[in-house]
């Protein structure tokens, strides 16, 4: 018994770890995209054209919003694989609120 | 039919659903009131959070203001966009799977503080009714621009069918208004930008057209052609650091805004949260990535009409002399010669544009149907009065949940709590009335005060809260009293000349970081000081920690082994 509880916080554990490793990645590239790419390196990136406008004026006009599209549904997807993986998904919400809720709506 | 009447019928057949989705979710017990009982789709409390998030400001200013900003108005983009990524990765999963009905709710439990949750129950009061003040504005603006309504008259129409839906309904009934009124204000924000676009470009999708044709480069060298600012080069108003300062300021900020962060707990599960950040980006982007076309079309088209055009041809057009009379037009010959011209000096200068008019014209100037002139206007009122309402229901939450049952009554009744609670939604329609028949002088100043105040406060401690483990009740005391007192006091220096009166800010900025981008410090501030504090003081207690544990997975790991 006690052995399967450390086995419980060590995979515990490891789930949070992936995931902080996931969401350090992920915030990374946010920064890249937007505070790098469309203020740091403004002046340079605005020398190189990018199809009808400058490359850091799209960065900082449509680029960046779209990756940071991307990065937030990309970490859904990935956090819902990591879930199954860890078996910690949940089927439904405490019975508390689902309960409550029947029978208020129309 | 005219414009005028179209837009009446339009306006009212909108208020229409609106009052009738409310009385549908009428709401019996706090959890629906509060929360919607948890219940809502990720992609519904997507749109709701869009529609949450996109006022009056975003709908007709936004779009204007980039294309004077020019390249930085990144700005906003970046700034209110930004902050999405920071609530889906680091926020949102984690406070849903707390579970309660609150911003000072986590705040409290947390760090085992009513001191903590008391600060917290203010700084959103504080921060939702500097917000809400000039929604109501807003409100009152629509109507007298599109119906020729008294701004008061605009102001009490609007409290009335916010507080019906809101009172009834709670945040139930907000959320799916809501979602109603996201619908509205896309469509209408979307179909002139198609018409402009492929007018100019004959590309239909405003974005693609923004990339891949020459129109922003072509824009570019007329305006520098008339001694305006080169558009797409960076840095033209703002330095490089307020820049950088003021993006990351917004982005914190905006993760850090109560009535955004409590629509997370509206959602089923985490898994629910996790994806309804991804929806909320997604619509609120659609708005986002065509603003800034909308801005370089519109401005673009501006100036060829009216450029070295005889000033008497162009009054010829019906929409140049409508927007010439609401006085965000003004044509002036000034040399007298009867042609107009651009310049970059004011006294010579004959053409003056509001930023306003840059959305609000472009169905005319686009010849479109005068029923998309009426859409806009349901458009804009949708965006004003969905804004209003989340922020209504964070303030109620804030007072009657937070301050009443949390602090001052924890043995309330399920009927009391739900009664008080929409006693203060009331209340709080009534007081942001107030507010947007009687704006503050400063109101324009304020934003950067809400912001800000997010950013040095809320944020932090709510994030240490989820990945410092060891974060204590010290630490967080200290660090949101510390980030929020500096803040407020560079924003009251810099910005004396609009709340008290003297004659030049007594500061200019800090270290050049103006008041807008300031709660970037403050927030570093927070951090640091939080940091410092905690490691110097006890570890909070073991329930605490093992809340922190239980709140980082979706589901506690089987516990039968």
């Amino acid at each position: 018994m006690k052995e399967t509880q450390q086995d419980l916080s060590y995979k515990q554990k490891e789930y949070w770890k992936k995931n902080t490793r996931l969401i350090r990645i992920l915030l990374v590239i946010w920064a890249l995209v937007s505070l790098v790419a469309a203020i740091i390196l403004a002046k340079p990136l605005s020398e190189i054209q990018f199809f009808g406008v400058p490359l850091a004026f799209w960065f900082a006009q449509q680029g960046s919003i779209i990756i940071f599209l991307i990065l937030t549904f990309y970490y859904a997807i990935r956090m819902d694989k990591l879930d199954k993986e860890y078996d910690v998904q949940e089927v439904i919400l405490t019975e508390e609120s689902s309960s409550k809720d029947k029978g208020v709506s129309t | 039919m005219s414009v005028e009447s179209l837009t009446l019928t339009l306006v009212i057949l909108t208020f229409a659903i609106y009052l009738y989705i409310g009385w549908r979710s009428k709401v019996k017990d706090t959890s629906n009131f509060f929360v919607a009982g948890k219940d809502i789709p990720a992609a519904a409390n997507g749109a709701a959070i869009a529609a949450d998030w996109m006022s009056a400001a975003s709908f007709i200013s936004m779009a204007g203001l980039i294309s004077f900003l020019g390249y930085d108005g990144t700005i906003y983009l970046m700034g209110w966009t930004g902050g999405y990524v920071l609530l889906a990765l680091l926020l949102a999963p984690y406070l849903r799977k707390f579970g309660r009905y609150t911003v000072p709710d986590f705040i409290g439990d947390r760090y085992y503080s009513n001191g903590a949750r008391a600060v917290a129950a203010v700084a959103t009061l504080f921060i939702s009714l500097t917000y809400v003040a000039g929604q109501m504005r807003g409100v009152g603006i629509v109507f007298s621009r599109y119906l020729q309504v008294d701004i008061v008259v605009g102001v009490l129409i609007g409290m009335a069918i916010v507080a019906f839906f809101a009172v009834l309904g709670g945040m139930k009934g907000i959320t799916w208004t809501q979602v109603v009124q996201y619908s509205i204000l896309i469509v209408a924000f979307l179909i002139p930008a198609i018409a402009i676009s492929f007018k100019l470009t004959g590309n239909p999708v405003p974005q693609l057209a923004l990339t891949f044709s020459d129109i922003a480069r072509e824009l570019s060298i007329l305006q520098v052609e008339l001694g305006l600012k080169e558009y797409v080069a960076p840095f033209t108003d703002m330095s490089g650091l307020n820049v950088f300062a003021v993006t990351l300021a917004l982005m914190i900020g905006t993760a850090g805004l109560p009535h955004v962060i409590i629509r997370f707990y509206t959602v089923k599960n985490v898994r629910a949260a996790r994806w309804s950040a991804g929806w909320a980006l997604l619509f609120i982007a659609l708005l986002y990535t065509t603003a800034p076309a909308i801005g370089v079309f519109a401005k673009y088209n501006l100036i060829n009409s009216f450029n070295d055009q005889s000033i008497e041809q162009v009054r010829e057009e019906a929409w140049v002399t409508k927007w010439e009379e609401t006085g965000l037009l003004t044509l002036e010959d000034k040399n007298g010669d009867g042609v107009l011209a651009f310049s970059s000096d004011a006294a010579a200068n004959e053409v003056t544009i509001d930023p306003d008019i840059i959305v609000l014209s472009t169905p005319e100037v686009a010849e479109l149907a005068p029923i998309v002139i009426a859409l806009v206007a349901a458009g804009g009122l949708a965006a004003a009065l969905s804004t209003a309402s989340g922020l209504l229901l964070a303030m109620s939450s804030a007072v009657s949940h937070d301050i009443y049952y949390r602090i001052y009554r924890p043995n309330a009744s399920e009927e009391q709590r739900l009664k008080i609670g929409r006693i203060m939604i009331f209340l709080a329609v009534i007081v942001a009335g107030y507010f947007g028949v009687n704006p503050p002088g400063f109101v324009g100043e304020v934003v950067a005060f809400a912001f800000g105040l997010a950013a040095a406060s809320l944020f932090p401690a709510i994030l240490l809260g989820i990945f410092d483990r060891r974060m204590n009740r010290e630490g967080a005391i200290w660090g949101i009293s510390i980030g929020l007192a500096f803040t407020v006091i560079m924003i009251l220096l810099m910005r004396s000349p609009q709340v008290f009166g003297t004659e030049t800010p007594v500061i200019e900025s800090f270290f050049g970081i103006n008041a807008q981008g300031i709660g970037v410090v403050g927030a570093l501030l927070n951090f640091i000081i939080s940091f410092i504090v905690s490691r110097r003081t006890a570890a909070p207690p073991e329930e605490i920690q093992q809340m922190v544990e239980d709140i980082r997975v979706p589901k506690v790991m089987d516990k039968t082994g």
